[in-house]
């Protein structure tokens, strides 16, 4: 690989590792509109990766990529060392790619308990028959995974509203729902799609101490696409800026917010 | 079982309680806390256990007899297991309040000289060092939920957990220390130093012995039958007496299970999934449950509201005879059991109060209506009076003995006196030593005899001998015709109307009262909505005929309860009028934790007083506000005096009858 670099120490005392994914050349079209062209960075192991750039960037398409909702029509995916053909969402999830929603995904009929237990399903083994019936380990299986959730129910902070049905739950805490859904994956790389979205300022301090947390604790990598600069500024170790679905910078926060070409793509530039 | 030499034998500390205790009820459970969802629960054996390895760990770290161990969390086992650990190695448990501020906590850190924290979780700990860097005594931080702490410098700082290992792997090395230090422990060492929140300046920490707690625990278990089986739920403030005595006094004396909610957002669903059997909560909280039930009910289906409302009555009428084994008639006994099967006993389970043996409230006073909906349920609700300088207990109201305008009897051991000026005062086994370096304040509360002035104005009722507290001590007054005034008792008489939000009552030195009173207007706009009554604004709505003829009928009616009371009468209400404005922290009529001030609001609205007083009927006014964003503006209103009529107390055994 071409640009592979030491591991590195970040400016608060975090190990970040090697290249855990990397973007080669993405192009992708829809029609005759080119979403993302020829775009390439890498996520690190351990990281927290911004994507930020103004409306129609081409940053949700971006992260539909990487989560394997769209596929490229030219460019290459690598994931853990090695180059990842076309796959479907699934099977992303099952690499240990977990995401959460612009726009709500979850099941509003269910409690929230039962919304995060969905997360664990790419770790339950047991059959349909052997569900049904509560036989051959299931009933073992579904403790064990009952357990994993409970340790993130009380590591997001949300024992209160374990029996809710999700419809009743007002928008900041359903963020915080989707987000543990996608830590009970247990995720090597966990994908967050404006995380702090329409919260007011304290919900949005909470979502950034759980993001570093999550983080902190499990260790795991998070890619985000978040609008709040401030946010993204404080929160992430190295910044991708899109515009017109153009990379036009990289970086840490301050090299990024010191780039002249992403101060007139935020700012806007006089065209004469 | 108790022997000869002290009432409690040789139980003379809280870790000869534990000892016994485990001993006694080694396999029975004594904390049970809700984590990752389950029950998890510890038994007397397994508790002595782990505090036995904390206290060993404390040791190791180089804890030593007579310093003070801060404790700050929400109420969980390892808190409460840190208090007797330290206790045990001959330190001072000092638990803080944890919604405290930096400022606050660094005060008392500074004050009790706090070398060793126990922190609950990160927030406690960021706080903590905060305070290092203005506080110097802190040498060592312990935590107890690891979440967030990994990276910070743990030179000074240890896990809970880890400390327990550690105490533990030293057994041999700490263990004869440990016992050494637990053999000095008697009857007059300290247990415990609780900081009086301090409504007027700073916190004062309150120093209770052994002696003080143990007794006042005996006593008070005795008197309510408390036994080993019981269960209360911790779930208020770990720094506050009243849950010093409940979750570790009476906890280890009677050896019941203390049980910590999960979360403090969690409080109800693990009150219903405990069903404690020993309960106490203050005034708000039965207020909250009710008003929850009510809002409910009215989004009920018409028929359950039918049944609901139908059943009540009859519980209101006939539950709190029942409840006291008084004799009602058998169709009633009827009514009432099967308005236990629909009604009563569902909605007891759905607030969590099915098993609850006996109830207390206290801190403030509490409404009649909803001190009497849960008695009439069936729940043995009952008050107490007391304050931390008596380790609790003052007063109690002993079974069958309840009634909401008392606060009982004195609780055993407690010898009451009324001063002079109606200032009660109170001796007692639980009274506590001393102001920790404080002796001034020590000296003022308490007298060489050890009688302690509690601040509060009351008298003893003749015939049942039970305790009545009308005002705090200073507001109390005279009438001038040498009759008692009590302002407090009369405003909070008049604020059990949820149409009211809060009364201001004028008399001292004159010879009527009058008052002031600010609408509620959550109800008494709901009320307008539903009655399609159109209003622009608060002042108008305040002055609307209709809404002063409501508060009319509740002055009248406070009127009429004041003229049965012989001590009080003279304080019925004779004329009032409705404010334009709602009183405000920020124009200085209350402070911030809502009491009237009630010098400055006469000065303020010294026309309105007069007016009361002169006899006119209506009066022009201006009174400048102060928005919230610091600009000051005039409000003018035109404001309306009414009469309300009161009972002559001359013919008040006429109407007594």
């Amino acid at each position: 690989m071409k640009d592979t670099v030491e591991p590195y120490v970040t400016e608060d005392g975090r190990q970040i590792g090697g290249i855990l994914m990397e973007m080669k050349n993405i192009t992708l079209r829809f029609g005759g509109v080119t979403a993302i062209e020829d775009i390439s960075f890498d996520i690190r192991e351990g990281e927290i990766r911004a994507i930020i750039g103004p409306n129609g960037a081409g940053k949700s398409s971006m992260l539909n990529v990487i989560s394997g909702f769209y596929n490229p029509q030219e460019g290459e995916v690598w994931f853990r060392g090695e180059k990842r053909p076309p796959m479907r969402p699934y099977q992303v999830a099952r690499l240990g790619i977990a995401r959460t929603f612009q726009n709500i995904a979850l099941f509003d009929g269910m409690s929230v308990l039962d919304n995060i237990m969905t997360g664990r399903l790419t770790h339950m083994q047991r059959g349909l028959f052997a569900q049904a019936l509560w036989k051959g380990g299931a009933e073992r299986e579904e403790v064990e995974n009952r357990e994993a959730v409970e340790k993130i129910i009380d590591f997001l902070e949300i024992q209160a509203i374990r029996k809710t049905p999700v419809g009743r739950l007002p928008y900041g805490l359903k963020k915080r729902v989707e987000l543990a859904r996608a830590l009970a994956a247990e995720p090597k790389l966990l994908l967050l799609d404006e995380p702090m979205a329409g919260m007011n300022v304290e919900e949005k301090e909470d979502m950034s101490r759980f993001i570093l947390d999550v983080n902190d604790e499990f260790g795991t990598t998070i890619a985000l696409i978040e609008h709040d600069m401030g946010v993204v500024m404080d929160l992430s170790d190295r910044v991708v800026v899109m515009d017109y679905g153009k990379k036009i910078g990289d970086g840490t926060p301050r090299e990024v917010r010191s780039n002249q070409e992403v101060i007139d793509a935020y700012l806007g530039v006089a065209h004469d | 079982m108790t022997a000869q030499a002290s009432p409690t034998g040789d139980l003379r500390s809280i870790p000869a309680l534990l000892a016994r205790n485990a001993a006694k009820y080694g396999s029975k459970p004594a904390y049970r806390e809700k984590e990752f969802g389950i029950w998890q629960s510890w038994t007397w054996a397994q508790a002595a256990e782990e505090i036995d390895a904390l206290a060993m760990g404390l040791i190791a770290l180089g804890l030593e007899e007579g310093d003070s161990v801060a404790v700050i969390g929400r109420n969980r086992p390892a808190l409460y297991w840190s208090i007797v650990a330290a206790q045990k190695c001959g330190a001072i448990p000092v638990p803080l309040y944890q919604d405290a501020n930096a400022e606050e906590m660094a005060y008392v850190l500074d004050h009790c000289g706090a070398r060793f924290v126990v922190c609950g979780d990160q927030e406690q700990v960021d706080k903590v060092i905060d305070v290092q860097q203005t506080v110097s005594g802190i040498d060592q931080i312990v935590y107890v939920d690891k979440r967030g702490l990994r990276k910070y410098d743990h030179t000074h700082m240890n896990a809970l957990a880890d400390l327990q290992a550690e105490g533990r792997a030293g057994r041999q090395r700490l263990e004869p220390i440990l016992r050494e230090r637990q053999d000095k422990l008697d009857y007059d060492s300290t247990c415990v130093m609780l900081y009086t929140s301090g409504t007027t300046g700073r916190p004062k920490g309150v120093v209770l012995s052994n002696r003080n707690i143990i007794e006042t625990s005996k006593n008070s278990a005795e008197f309510d039958h408390l036994r080993a089986s019981d269960e209360v739920l911790a779930y208020l403030p770990m720094a506050w007496v009243g849950d010093f005595i409940f979750s570790i006094g009476q906890a280890m004396w009677t050896g019941f299970c203390v049980n910590c909610p999960e979360s403090e957002t969690t409080m109800m669903t693990d009150l219903r999934e405990i069903g404690p059997t020993y309960f106490f909560a203050p005034p708000r909280v039965f207020e909250t449950q009710l008003t929850q039930v009510m809002i409910r009910m009215e989004d009920a289906g018409r028929f359950k509201r039918w049944l609901f409302h139908r059943y009540m009555d009859v519980a209101r009428r006939v539950g709190p005879q029942i409840l006291d084994g008084k004799s009602v008639s058998f169709g009633d006994r009827l009514s009432y059991a099967l308005g236990n099967l629909f009604v009563y006993g569902p909605l007891k389970n759905t607030l969590g109060l099915s098993r609850v043996r006996v109830g207390y409230t206290a801190g403030e006073a509490i409404g009649p209506e909803i001190f009497d909906f849960y008695r009439a349920l069936g729940i043995n609700l009952k008050q107490l009076y007391g304050q931390t300088e008596a380790s609790v207990f003052i007063t109690q109201q002993p079974d069958n003995e309840v009634r909401p305008d008392t606060v009982g009897v004195p609780s055993p051991g407690v010898e009451l006196r009324i001063a002079e000026s109606g200032e009660v005062f109170y001796r007692s086994p639980g009274v506590f030593v001393e102001y920790f370096k404080n002796p001034d304040s020590t000296a003022s509360t308490k007298d060489p005899e050890g009688w302690v002035a509690t601040g509060d104005a009351g008298f003893i009722e003749e015939g049942t001998g039970h305790l009545r507290i009308i005002d705090r001590a200073k507001d109390v007054g005279k009438m001038a015709d040498g009759s008692l005034f009590a302002p407090k008792y009369v405003e909070n008489k008049l604020k059990f109307y949820p149409n009211i939000l809060e009364a201001v009552v004028f008399g001292n030195g004159r010879d009527r009262c009058c008052a002031f009173i600010n609408i509620d207007l959550t109800a008494v706009g709901n009320w307008a909505e539903r009655n399609n009554i159109a209003y622009a604004s608060y002042q108008e709505l305040s002055q609307n005929p209709r809404v002063l003829e409501i508060v009319k009928g509740h002055v009248e009616e406070v009127n009429r309860s004041l003229a049965e009371d012989e001590m009080l009468s003279a304080c019925q209400v004779h004329r009032f009028l409705v404010l334009h404005k709602e009183l405000d922290a920020d124009d200085g009529e209350m402070t911030r934790t809502r009491k009237v001030r009630r010098g400055v609001i006469g000065d303020k609205f010294g026309d309105l007083v007069t007016a009361l007083y002169d006899g006119s009927s209506e009066i022009y006014t201006e009174t400048e506000v102060t928005y919230e964003d610091g600009r000051k503006g005039k409000i003018r209103a035109t404001l309306i005096i009414q009469d309300a009529a009161v009972v002559p107390v001359q013919s008040r055994q006429v109407a007594a009858e």
